[in-house]
């Protein structure tokens, strides 16, 4: 990869720290006497305007399958493909994040805000591209240091310092497992680059401290998507952070996470190059994944149950939205671990023509699910945001009476949350039968048989907890009802008219899911 | 197959779930200051859907009544096979008559909701779109769509316009029919993988050879999983308690409609789909040898326990919701049968429980419960309704006998051909049931004796008693008349339902769609 090359991929990256820049050197130059409001709603737009423009240098790379460049050859960064679609999922919710960022009032330094989202989303689009483990760590450090900053960012509480130091405390420990299993897998290997290493352990055979690297690298990861037993942090966080930072980490960080995944779990299954005269190397490939993938499923399922189960008892609608995260964070892991298994019998490279198939469909259906949980949940949070601001809590029952004190705010949370809990024509549903169908398409067997059932069991569950809210918004009065007067909650236009956006795409992509769905399966003709 | 046609019929009726998902949606953005505007508006858009099932089910009367029309059928999900695919036989055509009307007495007899009044029939509709979407789809995944839309909205109906433990029948309400569709969803994406058609209409997966081991388990599960929803003892409880907390309009819809989604998915696509699931499991345990005896004594018993049940209830709106599943109970015996004559009749008491279920909510939730303000059998048999609302107890008196099932009315016909059918299989399972039938004679009496002709002193604690009773106003004469007159024409004439029903059930029947 020369410079030329390594400009070319990064171009988009390149555009967002310019947008952070040019955010900055506005908001202290020129806005210095301005109003808040209108130094928020300055830095925002530019900075939402700064996703566009990387989504247009994203466009530009062109609408290919994944490319890694010529086989052996030390690629850094993927174009095209999967990576491309995680990238432009990336931008578009971190748009979506600034957007609603409007009418915030926790903080004065509105430049520093956006400026530093950028710069964590730009984190994002490199680890969602990246091939090498050295880009890997860069990237994942980059935005979890962003991440950090904005949980710390709301000054004058208390309980925003605790969720970072919180989620700083876990995740520096969490990077640390990480960085210590990719130095096994180096140390094993000789190399950085995630092909090469996956050559050298199929030729001398995975050795038992390939595992324990792996294990190592699942901890840092399953830190990242909160995955239970990795999950800790999560719940405090959600709570604690200023609401456009926990949207942010439980959108696009969710989605570089898992794109990150699917990197990692794809090289396995779809080995690069020509393996012809080398089938014991595939064959070594697919014996060393089965192991790994059974780490995967069991922290689904843990998560699914674990998440699922301690949604139930929430009383902060933010705690709940984040048990909720780690039960989503199940099904989709789901998506990832289940993959056909070599039985040994058959040529491995006759295995890996006619698995093909099944593992871009279950690549496709956990983008899918991803992006458009992602979608709604940054709504979800910004409904929160602005009952919040009104109420000043995020206890359930701060919904009270929503559908007569904003009809149009309850309205979008009664089809976010919906949406969430999996209920038709709604996109939420859309994506869990699709990844359902794609884990059952590509893996036959009871144990997976057995985990989708439990993940359709386990949703039909998580009705309850979403239901408590809307019940809330919907069911029971507001408490001064009783006194006849109605205190109503003001939005801003532009929050709310986002807000509305996100419901009709929520609602249009779960009538028309193909839509969504061709334009994926457009990236990802190979693998 | 699109041009099958009988000419300007079919087409029309995918406008019953266009229709009430739009009136939905224009009744969620009225006003909420212009109650008779909502009111009006929801009866045009349940009429106009009656007109259009009325019209559907004329259209197929004749000679191609056996024929399956399609009327819409568009790719939905290209790459996993889904189309948007509507159509109706027989059985639907009934069936969508039989929304059609639950839906325009229920809108008759919730004129007197005051409360948030445009919303109450935005969620009313939108449940009704749903349910004539269950009917109509030939897609097993747009069925399981429509299913699931169909849900939600009865939570809201309940849980805001109810009465006694609301939130809590509501919710039970939903978590049962939610987890009922849980399993259906296993099997349907089960069934999705197992076929490898890449397809999930009901007639490529009808023949889709599945192995009978896969049946085997695969039946059990789906079937279970929609009989939730038709009150099939013993996950019936659901089923009273939210009978009761439901306001009238949504009593009657679930009672005369939803419980029938349920019995309707049994039967299109437990039965349809896994024939071979029903077969002897090679070994019997007190005298049940395979699924089908095993679910055929579950609703022998739902049809004894129910009327048991109904017979000993205090609450006149329990006494109902446990005769309910009784009913209901006949229906799935019929499905058991697996002939002719039992599925034909099975389809017939759906339609039949339907209306007189309706009626009986409408003058227990709505004419009595709303000018006396308790159901309390011991109360009411103070106040001597029979002279204060002749009408009302005229009504039930005409209600109570279709309930009972004596002739001339549809009860009578469908029961009998249940009885019949399930006769041809195992005489037993008819003593068990005919017990139950002495027993709805029961307690219909006793219901009737207690709540209008009650000879009780007038007890002075109630002031009301005093008081005069509101009048019997038009929407309430209008849905008695139109579910009372129903029940009878039909019981007189059952021709015209079962030269529809039956040559579908025998299509069904004979293995898969067409």
């Amino acid at each position: 990869m020369n410079y030329a090359d390594l400009f070319r991929v990064t171009l988009p990256e390149t555009v967002l720290e310019l947008a952070a820049f040019v955010v900055l050197v506005m908001d202290l130059v020129f806005l210095r006497r301005a109003a808040r409001k209108m130094r928020l709603a300055v830095a925002a737009l530019v900075g939402a305007a700064g996703c566009g423009a990387a989504l247009w240098a994203l466009q530009l790379q062109g609408h290919g399958g994944l490319s890694l460049g010529a086989s052996g050859e030390a690629v850094l960064l993927a174009t095209g493909g999967f990576a491309q679609v995680a990238q432009s999922g990336i931008l578009v919710l971190t748009a979506l994040t600034l957007l609603l960022l409007i009418d915030a009032e926790f903080t004065r330094h509105a430049g520093e805000f956006v400026a530093v989202v950028l710069m964590a989303a730009a984190g994002g689009l490199l680890v969602a591209a990246a091939q090498d483990l050295l880009v890997i760590f860069v990237g994942l450090e980059l935005l979890s240091l962003g991440l950090y900053i904005l949980t710390a960012f709301a000054k004058n509480s208390a309980k925003s310092a605790e969720a970072a130091l919180k989620y700083f405390l876990f995740g520096g420990m969490s990077a640390a497992f990480l960085l210590f299993g990719f130095s096994y897998f180096y140390g094993l290997s000789g190399s950085t680059n995630l092909w090469q290493i996956q050559r050298a352990i199929a030729a001398s055979g995975p050795s038992p401290l390939f595992y324990v690297a792996w294990i190592l690298v699942v901890a840092g990861l399953g830190f990242k998507v909160a995955a239970v037993p990795f999950h800790l942090w999560a719940p405090d966080t959600y709570e604690g952070a200023p609401t456009p930072a926990a949207a942010f980490i439980a959108s696009v960080s969710k989605v570089a996470s898992f794109a990150l995944l699917i990197t990692l779990s794809l090289n396995w299954l779809r080995p690069g190059g020509n393996f012809s005269g080398e089938e014991h190397l595939l064959e070594g490939i697919y014996r060393a994944w089965q192991p790994l993938a059974a780490t995967l499923l069991f922290v689904a399922a843990a998560s699914m149950l674990a998440g699922n189960l301690a949604a139930l008892a929430q009383t902060s609608v933010r705690r709940l939205l984040a048990y909720s995260a780690i039960s989503h964070a199940g099904y989709i892991l789901l998506g990832i671990a289940v993959h056909p298994v070599y039985s040994g019998q058959g040529s491995a490279p006759a295995f890996l023509q006619s698995t093909i198939g099944p593992a871009i469909r279950s690549t496709d259906a956990v983008l899918f699910y991803v992006l458009t949980y992602g979608l709604t949940t940054i709504g979800a949070f910004g409904v929160v945001a602005v009952v919040e601001r009104a109420t000043g809590s995020d206890r359930l029952d701060a919904f009270l009476g929503l559908h007569r004190r904003n009809p149009v705010l309850a309205a979008v949370l009664l089809v976010l949350f919906l949406s969430l809990a999996g209920i038709p024509p709604l996109v939420g549903f859309w994506a869990k039968f699709n990844l359902f169908a794609a884990v059952l398409g590509a893996s036959a067997g009871v144990v997976p048989f057995a985990l989708v059932a439990l993940a359709v069991v386990l949703s039909a569950v998580s009705l309850y907890y979403y239901l408590q809210v809307l019940k809330r918004a919907y069911v029971m009065p507001a408490i001064e009802e009783t006194s006849g007067k109605i205190e109503k909650i003001k939005a801003h236009p532009l929050t709310l008219a986002v807000l509305v956006l996100i419901a009709a795409a929520v609602l249009l992509l779960g009538c028309f899911p193909a839509l969504l769905e061709g334009w994926i399966e457009a990236f990802t003709p190979n693998l | 197959m699109f041009l099958n046609l009988h000419p300007n019929s079919a087409p029309l009726l995918a406008f019953t779930i266009y229709l009430s998902f739009a009136g939905a949606l224009v009744e969620a953005l009225l006003p909420k200051s212009k109650p008779a505007l909502a009111r009006w508006l929801a009866l045009i858009v349940a009429v106009s859907g009656l007109a259009v099932a009325v019209q559907g089910f004329a259209a197929g009367m004749g000679s191609n009544q056996a024929a399956r029309v399609t009327i819409v059928d568009l790719p939905w999900v290209p790459s996993m096979g889904i189309h948007f695919l509507l159509a109706a036989d027989g059985i639907s055509r009934v069936l969508v008559l039989l929304t059609g009307l639950a839906a325009v007495a229920g809108v008759l007899f919730s004129w007197n909701i005051e409360l948030r009044t445009n919303e109450f029939f935005a969620f009313f509709l939108a449940l009704i779109g749903g349910v004539y979407g269950v009917f109509l789809s030939f897609d097993l995944f747009l069925l399981f769509v429509f299913y699931e839309i169909a849900i939600v909205p009865k939570y809201f109906l309940i849980a805001i316009w109810g009465s006694t433990r609301r939130e809590y029948a509501a919710m039970k309400l939903v978590l049962y029919s939610f987890m009922g569709s849980a399993m259906v969803l296993v099997g349907l994406l089960a069934v999705y993988a197992a076929s490898g058609s890449h397809s999930t209409s009901l007639d490529a997966l009808a023949h889709a050879d599945l192995p009978v081991s896969f049946q085997m388990w695969c039946f059990p599960l789906v079937f279970t999983g929609f009989a939730i929803l038709a009150g099939m003892w013993p996950f019936h409880t659901w089923a009273p308690t939210g009978h009761v907390a439901a306001p009238t309009a949504a009593s009657m819809l679930l009672a005369g409609v939803v419980m029938k989604l349920g019995a309707y998915g049994c039967l299109r696509v437990g039965i349809a789909l896994f024939p071979r699931g029903l077969d002897p499991w090679g070994f019997s345990f007190i005298g049940i040898g395979s699924w089908r005896d095993l679910f055929a004594v579950l609703a022998v018993i739902g049809i004894v326990y129910g009327a048991l049940a109904a017979l000993a209830q205090t609450d006149f709106k329990f006494v109902i919701g446990y005769s309910s599943v009784s009913h209901m109970g006949f229906v799935l015996l019929g499905l058991m049968t697996l002939n002719r004559i039992g599925v034909t009749g099975a389809v017939l008491q759906m339609f039949s429980h339907g209306i007189i279920a309706g009626l009986l909510f409408a003058i227990v939730g709505r004419i009595v419960y709303d000018r006396t303000h308790t159901r309390q059998l011991a109360e009411l048999e103070t106040m001597h309704l029979a002279k204060r609302l002749p009408f009302a107890a005229w009504a039930f008196v005409i209600a109570g006998v279709a309930s009972m099932g004596l002739p001339g009315f549809s009860g009578f016909v469908a029961e009998l051909q249940v009885l019949v059918g399930a006769w041809m299989v195992n005489p037993w399972w008819v003593a068990a049931a005919g017990v139950g039938i002495v027993v709805a004679v029961a307690y219909t009496w006793r219901a009737l004796q207690k709540a209008f002709f009650g000879d009780a002193p007038p007890s002075p604690h109630l002031h009301e008693h005093g008081q005069e009773l509101a009048a019997i106003t038009w929407p309430e004469v209008t849905g008695v008349v139109l579910l009372a007159g129903v029940s009878l024409f039909v019981g007189l004439y059952p021709e015209i339902l079962l030269d529809a029903i039956e040559p579908a059930v025998k299509t069904l029947l004979a293995g898969g769609g067409q």
